[in-house]
């Protein structure tokens, strides 16, 4: 668990929640969210369906507003680099690989393109980082998911973020592109040393590089070491049921979670 | 009537350079029109708003209807129609169902309103027609020049907004989290479209500014996947499509829109074929490595 590296809780935090909370009329997603997000640090965090993951990364984003407590952010916006959830771009989009990664680099400033050939190298630069420069020339839409993910972590990449917000970048992925995925993020937060918060379904892909978990439940949330957090009394406690967590290896094995938890909520964008 | 009429009403190339003498400002207007259309387009088609085009553009004739009823700028009305109509649905902001069933609601009521006050106008009847179906305005250089400033201020527009547009119709949850207003966008776009399908009105037609401003675009998207290639086709097929409808249409006596629209599908016809030819040989740009072919995708590839 990256014990060798200088301990994260040493660095300033580069964005906090204090007493954060974000519901939607009557319903409460999360409350009381104290969270202090540091430089290096491999955030994970995990929760069933409808429990506020994305919500979450939209409150840090600055793309949605905390029904409670704030945020303090001490990076500049641009610093901020996302991974979205996987969406399914047309065939045809007008779009291969490397204009994608282009977007990340100059998407947002005004006017035309001058600098052509200075995007083409960074561009080249962040394709090869990520071992996507034999595709870089198709068309998204006709890229597999796991291609489309290394991408956005390039992207996400172009502009040297500080921090790096990834929405379940590993579903529907097979097992051999979420250890790529995984890696790569992992590789971006321990050489540039940006803090990453990853939310997804399965912990067992990054398990080997998480230093703390967040898990949001029913309203209620933990956090800690994956050891504080993923066993059987607090997983319980969490859901106020039976949850077993087997640990086998270097795996974790949760059996139990309620039911209806899963098909809760659709999920939202 | 007899098949020589037919052709002779479609093409007749009798005093061919005179008349194109005379109507060189309509050449230039639909040279014009053509470029901003097929930029325009562009972004009709990547973010999905061809519906709302025909929206707009039957409120636009309701406005240019309305005006030449009144007795008032008809240029004027379908501009005021078309930019209500757009900005109606951007400030909507709804999502693309939704949206659609707005513009089906609205759709036929301004066509209808439209029709109502044609109807309640005195003046030729082929003022009436041409709203709807396009001519070749005999466009003076008064006519021209508003045009061209008009369509140039679009242009401008375009070209300052275009990195962060492009990024707000591709990508648009991340252009959002990057810090691009894409709510703004939207709303700066639909002004974009508003007056651009009232400028293309006067040419093609409140029926048919589809053929202008969505099927040179869609050809363009069957062929690259290169963003930048995509907007120079767009733009070189609408060009072809309107300037070439002008010349075929000089002689005869047929409104021009069927010229452009079918100089349009036609080039669409074609782009889709080499879409398609190219899919099945599996060309898309990606290297294959002889070691990595085995985890490269099945395309039946001959390495
Ligand atoms: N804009 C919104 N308005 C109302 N409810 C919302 C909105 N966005 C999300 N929600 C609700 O918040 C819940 C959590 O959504 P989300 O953060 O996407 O969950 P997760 O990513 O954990 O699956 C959803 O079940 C949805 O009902
Ligand atoms: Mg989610």
């Amino acid at each position: 668990m990256n014990q060798q590296q200088s301990a994260p809780e040493a660095a300033a935090p580069v964005m906090s929640l204090k007493g954060g909370g974000l519901s939607f009329g009557h319903r409460a997603l999360w409350q009381g969210l104290d969270l202090d997000i540091r430089p290096g640090e491999f955030l994970a965090v995990l929760g069933a369906n409808g429990s506020g993951k994305s919500s979450l990364l939209k409150v840090l984003l600055g793309l949605l507003p905390l029904s409670e407590g704030r945020l303090e952010r001490h990076v500049p916006r641009e610093k901020l680099g996302y991974v979205p959830q996987q969406k399914n771009f047309a065939p045809d989009t007008a779009l291969r690989a490397r204009d994608l990664v282009a977007l990340g680099v100059d998407g947002h400033r005004w006017g035309i393109r001058r600098d052509r050939r200075r995007v083409h190298q960074v561009v080249d630069g962040l394709l090869e980082k990520v071992g996507a420069l034999d595709y870089a020339r198709v068309p998204v839409g006709q890229l597999s998911g796991g291609e489309q993910q290394r991408l956005r972590i390039a992207q996400a990449m172009a502009s040297d973020p500080q921090v790096l917000l990834c929405d379940e970048p590993l579903l529907s992925l097979d097992p051999r592109h979420q250890n790529v995925v995984s890696a790569l993020v992992n590789q971006r937060c321990r050489e540039a040393g940006t803090a990453v918060v990853f939310v997804t379904h399965e912990l067992n892909p990054v398990l080997p590089y998480v230093d703390r978990v967040l898990y949001l439940a029913q309203g209620r949330f933990r956090i800690g070491t994956p050891e504080e957090v993923m066993n059987t009394e607090t997983l319980s406690e969490l859901y106020q049921g039976h949850v077993e967590v087997v640990r086998s290896h270097d795996r974790l094995l949760v059996s139990g979670i309620p039911e209806q938890i899963h098909h809760e909520q659709e999920e939202v964008d | 009537m007899d098949p020589n009429s037919f052709w002779s009403s479609v093409f007749n190339f009798d005093n061919y350079g005179e008349l194109l003498a005379l109507l060189q400002n309509s050449l230039w207007a639909g040279a014009v029109l053509g470029v901003l259309g097929g930029l325009v387009g562009v972004f009709v088609v990547k973010r999905d708003l061809s519906f709302a085009v025909h929206g707009i553009s039957e409120l636009s004739f309701a406005g240019a209807s309305l005006a030449l009823l009144l007795g008032a700028d008809v240029v004027l009305g379908s501009l005021i129609g078309s930019v209500a109509a757009a900005l109606l649905l951007g400030l909507m902001g709804l999502k693309a169902r939704e949206k659609n069933s707005l513009i089906g609601v609205l759709m036929p009521f301004g066509l209808g309103l439209g029709i109502l006050f044609l109807s309640l106008y005195q003046g030729r009847a082929a003022n009436k027609f041409s709203l709807l179906t396009g001519q070749i305005v005999s466009v003076d250089t008064v006519q021209l020049d508003a045009l061209v400033v008009t369509a140039a201020l679009v242009m401008a527009a375009l070209a300052v907004l275009w990195r962060p547009l492009n990024f707000a119709s591709d990508d648009p949850d991340v252009a959002a989290a990057r810090g691009v207003p894409v709510k703004g966008l939207s709303l700066a776009f639909m002004l974009i479209l508003g007056v651009s399908v009232a400028l293309s009105i006067q040419i093609v037609g409140a029926l048919l500014v589809l053929a202008l401003l969505i099927t040179p675009a869609a050809a363009a998207f069957k062929v690259t996947g290169s963003p930048l290639l995509v907007v120079l086709l767009s733009v070189a097929f609408a060009v072809t499509a309107t300037v070439g409808g002008i010349l075929l249409a000089l002689g005869g006596s047929i409104p021009i829109s069927p010229y452009v629209t079918t100089i349009s599908f036609t080039i669409y016809l074609a782009c889709w074929g080499i879409g398609a030819w190219r899919r099945k040989t599996g060309r898309n740009g990606r290297r294959l490595r002889v070691a990595e072919q085995r985890a490269a995708e099945p395309k039946g590839v001959s390495a």
